[in-house]
Parts: structure tokens; sequence; C-alpha cells
């Protein structure tokens, strides 16, 4: 009987092991596991940051909370991996994270080849340069010959490359592969200029030692959207995690925030409002999530507006303005398609 | 017993299955079947899961363009070149730190090795303080804080450390004038090879006059005398030819001569100074397995310390001392891969780094890293090997 076990056991490891590919959809399996595990950075001020207590705080993170609070209707049910640039897709092809949620640009080596699909851009950004108040330079066209220190594993590598050489510059660039090691390189004179996305250099500023002798340059060198990333393969999750940040939008866009959401449930007349609230139609059961999914997601985390004013907006230490983030309606690019 | 002595000389009428040799060799073949089903399974399902994640496979991605810049380039390489280009500088620069590591791990290792055995206490307490302190310390550690340490105390480009307007030392490196060589190098090249020919052939000779009279030249200087003077003279008959390019500050950075970066010497540094630290007590517990007979028996044949040490313990402490240094010259070479801390362009930094990234092609680029790293291993090997069987002692 014992063998006969053991027998089982064996066929079934090596089974699993050719078939593991149709096993469980991942809903099933965040489900079964009860919690989302969502990729972070390591560190990065008003995108996903751990305070000393070690809980997170940012906008990637926000957005982690919000695919929690649409599949599971609580936002505190998501784990976080903090990922370097450098390892951050191949946690997501080996499946040790479930979404990718940690200022990656989207591209399309990375969403092609690399076997991933981007879900959308909860910030648009771009490449800029940080660099000493008394080196006197006022434009990014002045850095000929400068040492620039920037972080491996990402696209400001190439696009550094890409700028200096269509201006007929040369440079030196010394790559580290955390954001740590790049912030103190800089900070020691290592380098002349600080290379990275724009609202990151807001965020790395705050951590040199004195963040008001330095100023970000004029130029936007490279488009940046950054955006949650998926594995391929699983179209049902690729769908929920996609429509939560434009859920997120449509609920700014038609002026649903945490605190009137409850009301809104109740009292709202505006069929719009009705099937965003799920009171209209069941569009959380076609994707096999609740209905009041997204009740959950701007009850517990915010509308877009919310999250982004809390986490990078002007009242907070990296003053940041909604510029291009801001709606469609209103001057910017952030634009959903509706829910209907 | 008796009956294992019984059956013994019957060994033809056993059934071949209880035939050790049978079975061992069959054994073996059972042993190899699996681990080659069990590869060739693993293969195939990590084959399946990329199709089916429709993630790029294979090695076409070293002909693309790597678009990105390295920092220290011992080929000439731009952003324009392919990602097998990227790999080869990414190999050299590894190569570099081993070489050098190596080199200067061993002069560390010796001297402390043999200060820990000093009779002056003042040396002996450094030598062991030295030991104690970098071998217990991670290596990882060690490279920051020579990199952090050394970029702290360095000044700017502006305010270098000039040495005679040739050389400047900033947090941007050691600058040093570039050699441009002129017509009329090569006859100075052949006469730098016609003297290292002759200094050898030299040295053979007076250690052959040795045996045979006993008397001693003074081979150093000869030979120190033979290679600075055939190029120098070499050097005064083509007129010098040998011009030297001079750093300047332009901008944020010198322009022209020679560099080497911060993070290089960093992580050479490290790397010397925390193998050295276990090359030491090699060398330590090889000259201890001398017996001190030798020592004695070369001091009644009239030998100074310094030649007792040299021509009597050295050479007897070598054959202790070989295997385990072979193990240090690889840690260190495998410990380089730790300059992706502190950005130094190695072939973890820029291939299994920046390289993987872009590509996304993880299987490949780790599978060929760990390849580089085994060949780079066994070759060290190879050389040790070869070195060990000279000094071994002949048994016959």
């Amino acid at each position: 009987m014992k063998r006969l076990l053991s027998t089982f056991a064996l066929a079934g490891a090596f089974g699993l092991c050719a078939f593991g590919a149709q096993a469980a959809t991942k809903l099933e399996q965040v489900k079964a596991k009860g919690f989302v595990q969502c990729g972070v950075s390591q560190g990065l001020p008003g995108f996903s940051n751990p305070d000393d207590k070690g809980s997170w705080t940012g906008l990637d993170v926000d957005f982690c909370r919000a695919v929690a609070a649409a599949v599971f209707g609580d936002a505190t049910k998501v784990k976080f991996t903090p990922l370097s640039a450098k390892d951050r897709f191949t946690a997501l092809q080996s499946g040790d994270i479930d979404v990718l949620s940690r200022n990656t640009t989207w591209t399309i080596t990375r969403d092609t080849s690399l076997g991933l699909n981007f879900t959308g851009v909860t910030y648009y950004d771009g490449q800029g340069f940080l660099i000493r108040k008394d080196k006197k330079v006022n434009s990014a066209l002045e850095l000929s010959g400068a040492s620039v220190c920037t972080q491996t594993g990402t696209t400001t590598e190439q696009n550094l490359a890409d700028y200096f050489r269509a201006n007929n510059m040369t440079y030196e660039v010394i790559a580290f592969a955390t954001n740590d090691e790049v912030v103190k390189a800089y900070d020691a004179g290592r380098c002349d200029v600080l290379t990275t996305d724009r609202s990151g250099l807001a965020g790395e500023r705050l951590k040199l030692t004195n963040p008001d002798d330095h100023v970000v340059l004029p130029e936007i060198i490279s488009k940046e959207p950054l955006g949650p990333v998926v594995a391929h393969g699983d179209d049902q999750w690729f769908d929920i995690v996609k429509w939560v940040l434009f859920a997120q939008l449509n609920a700014e866009e038609l002026g649903l925030t945490s605190k009137n959401v409850e009301e809104q449930v109740k009292s709202a007349t505006n069929p719009e409002i009705k099937r965003l609230v799920g009171t209209e139609g069941k569009f959380g059961e076609g994707m096999g999530i609740g209905n009041d999914w997204v009740v959950a997601i701007v009850k517990q985390v915010g509308n877009y507006g919310e999250m982004y004013d809390r986490n990078v907006g002007p009242d907070t230490p990296l003053k940041l303005a909604r510029g291009v983030n801001a709606l469609w309606n209103k001057g910017g690019l952030q634009y959903a398609p509706p829910i209907r | 017993m008796s009956d294992l002595a019984h059956h013994a000389p019957a060994r033809e009428k056993t059934s071949f299955i209880n035939d050790p040799r049978v079975r061992s060799i069959g054994l073996q073949i059972i042993a190899l079947i699996v681990v080659v089903v069990l590869g060739w399974m693993f293969a195939q399902n990590a084959r399946e899961n990329l199709a089916a994640q429709k993630i790029a496979t294979g090695f076409g991605f070293l002909d693309n363009t790597a678009g990105f810049g390295i920092n220290q380039t011992l080929i000439p390489y731009s952003e324009t070149s392919t990602y097998g280009r990227a790999f080869l500088v990414g190999l050299l620069n590894t190569i570099l730190v081993a070489v050098v590591g190596i080199i200067l791990a061993t002069i560390i290792g010796f001297l402390v090795g043999i200060g820990r055995l000093s009779k002056n206490f003042v040396v002996r307490l450094i030598s062991t303080v030295y030991v104690e302190v970098l071998r217990n310390l991670p290596p990882l550690f060690q490279i920051l804080f020579w990199y952090l340490a050394v970029l702290s105390a360095m000044p700017n480009p502006r305010q270098s450390i000039n040495i005679l307007d040739e050389v400047f030392i900033s947090n941007r490196g050691i600058i040093v004038p570039r050699p441009l060589f002129g017509e009329g190098t090569g006859l100075v090249l052949w006469a730098l090879g016609l003297a290292f020919v002759a200094a050898v052939l030299f040295g053979h000779w007076a250690a052959g006059r040795q045996e045979e009279t006993g008397r001693r030249l003074p081979v150093l200087w000869v030979n120190l005398a033979l290679l600075i003077g055939i190029p120098l003279v070499a050097m005064i008959v083509t007129g010098f030819p040998i011009s030297f390019e001079r750093p300047e500050l332009k901008g944020f950075n010198f322009v022209g001569g020679v560099r080497v970066i911060p993070e290089f010497v960093a992580l050479t540094i490290a790397l010397a100074t925390y193998t050295a630290a276990f090359i030491a007590e090699n060398v330590r517990s090889g000259i201890q397995a001398v017996s001190h007979g030798q020592t004695e028996a070369a001091h009644s044949l009239g030998l100074r310390n310094g030649q007792t040490l040299r021509l009597v313990i050295i050479p007897q402490a070598m054959r202790v001392i070989i295997p385990p240094l072979t193990s240090q010259y690889l840690n260190l070479t495998k410990n380089s891969s730790l300059a992706v801390g502190i950005g130094y362009p190695d072939l973890v930094a820029v291939f299994a780094g920046t390289t993987l990234n872009q590509t996304g092609q993880a299987i490949e680029i780790i599978a060929i890293t760990m390849g580089v790293y085994l060949v780079l291993s066994i070759i060290t090997s190879l050389i040790m090997n070869t070195y060990n069987k000279r000094v071994a002692l002949v048994e016959r």
C-alpha cells in the first residue's frame, strides 16, 4: 500500500511538472493563497517606499492594494516583494509575484519578447537629469563630458546613450544595481549628474545630504509610461488588473471618491455611476470577482486622483503637479475606456 | 566467512546479476540514464513553458545592437556595438580584475604569511591583526567600504591631487599620460624583447657557473642593466619615438590620458586584501609544515636567514601551499562578481545585468555566464596543477 502511494506521488509530481501551465487560473491561485503577491521597488519615495515600521506607501503600492480590494473586497490582503530593477521581470516570469507594480516603463520589448503584458499607465513620466547647482548648468545640452550615475537594468541606460549620441556629446556612465547605491555615489561626487525618470529624481533628491543644493534640469529626454505588469498566458487576470486602473480613472471622472461612494451606491441616479458601483449590470462577475469591486477599490484605496494626491501630489514632499497625468477632460492624458 | 571462501572460485557459475562488475556497470548506466532523462525533461519543460508565455529564446540576441554605454572598455566598444561585443567587454573587465587581484593578493599574502612567523613582535602583531580582521568581514562589505571611503576622501576633478602636472588623482579616478607610439617604436620593442632573452640566458649561465665554481655573480644588477640599457640605447638611436599625451581638465572631466576608474581601484584593493588574508594563512601553514631541522641544517651550512627562507624553506613549503592557493585564486575570480555593487562593469554587471534586463533571455544569459566562470576556474586550476606537478616531491 505504501509503495503504491509513493508511486502515485511520483507520477503526480511528474504530471504536474509536465502540465503545470494548465493547472489553475491565476485568479484561482490568488484566491486559494488568500492574498495578492505584488512586486514593488526597494524604496522609491512616492511610488513604493517602506517606513520604519515596514508598512509601505506610494502610488505603485496603492495600486496593488486596489487589486486586492477588487479580488478580495479587502485592500489589506496583499504582500509586497521588494525587487531591484534587474530582478523584476524574472520574478514575474517565474510566477513568484502576481503583479509587478514598480514604476516600470512600457516598451515593446518588455510587452512582447519578455513574455509580459502591460495593463495600463499609472504615471506618465519622462527621463530627466539631476545636477548640483554649483556646476552652473542650465540645460542638458551643456552636459558633454559629464560622468552620469544611473541604475542598471532600466530604460534610462539606453535613453542616455541615445540622447548623448544624438547631440554629439561624450559621457561616462556608471551603472549601479540599486537606487540607494546610485544616490550614495552621486552624493559622494563620483558623478556630475544623476539620471532617472523625473518623478524618481524628485524622490531621490530628498535622500541627498542637502536636497536644496541640487536642481532638476528642464529637458525631458524620453517617454516613460509607467504601469503595472502581468505575465503572458492568463487573459482573465490581465483583464482584472487592467480594469482596476480603468475603474479608478472612471471613478475620478464621475466624481466618485472614498468619502461619497457608499452614499452613491444607495442614491445614484446616473446610469454610468450605477454601472460603476455595480447596482446596474454584472461587470464584476464577468471577470470572476464580486460585483461591488469598484466600491471596494474606491472606498478602501480611493479613485485615481485621490491616490495621486496622497502619494506624489503638490501637498506631498515630492510636489509633483498633475500635468500630463490629469484626466483627458482636464488637459491630461489619463483616459479610461467606459464601463458598459 | 567460510561461505564466501567456498563460493569465490566458482565465479563462472554465478548468475551475471550477482557479478559485482556487471552490477556496478549496470548501476552506473541506470544512474546515467536517470540523470539524462531528468535533464531532458527539465529542458523540455522549460522550453514548453517559455513558448506558452511567448518569451523569446535562442542566442540570436547576441547580434543585436546593445545601445548602452560602458565606462571601462579594454577593446573598442560603443553604444552601436552588439550584445556579443558587450559580453566580451564585460569578460575582459572580469579577467583584468582577476589577474591584477591575484598578483596583488599573492604578494600581500606571502608578506603577511611570513610576517605571522616573524621574530619581531610588532610585525607579528600587525600580521595577525590583518589576517583576523580581513578574513572575518564579508567581502561585499569590504568592497563598499573601499569604494565609499576612497570616493569620499578624494577631491573633485577641479581640485585633483596633481603630481608634476602629469598624474591627476580625483574622485573620477587616477589619470596618467597616455603613451603615443611614433615611428621607430617597433625597434624599441624588439630591443626590449632582446634584452629580456639576454637576461634569461645570463641567469641560466650564471646559475650553471655557480654550480661549477661555487662563485656567485651579481645576476640582479646585470639583468637590470640589460633590461634598462638596451631599450634605452634603442630609444636614443631612434630619437625617442614614444611621446606622452598629457591629460587636461576640460569641462566636467579630464580629456586625454589613460584613466583608471575608482570602481576598479576599490574592487581590486578589496578583493586582493581580502583574499591575501586567506593566502597568508596558507603560507604560514606551508612554512610551518617544513620541519625545523631544515632551517637548522641550512644555518649550519652557513646560509643567512633570507637565503634559508628563499632557497630551503619556501621551495618545500610550496608543496603544501599550492593546492589551497589555487582555491583562493578561484575564490577571488568568483568574488569579482560582487562588482555590480559598486558599478564596476564586469561580466555580471554588463551581461547578466544590463543585457539580461534588456533582452529578458534569462536562461541563455545565466547559462553563458555560468559557463564562463566555469571555464575561467578550470583554466586557473589547470595552470596551478601544472605548476604543482613541477614543485611536487618526486617519489621514487
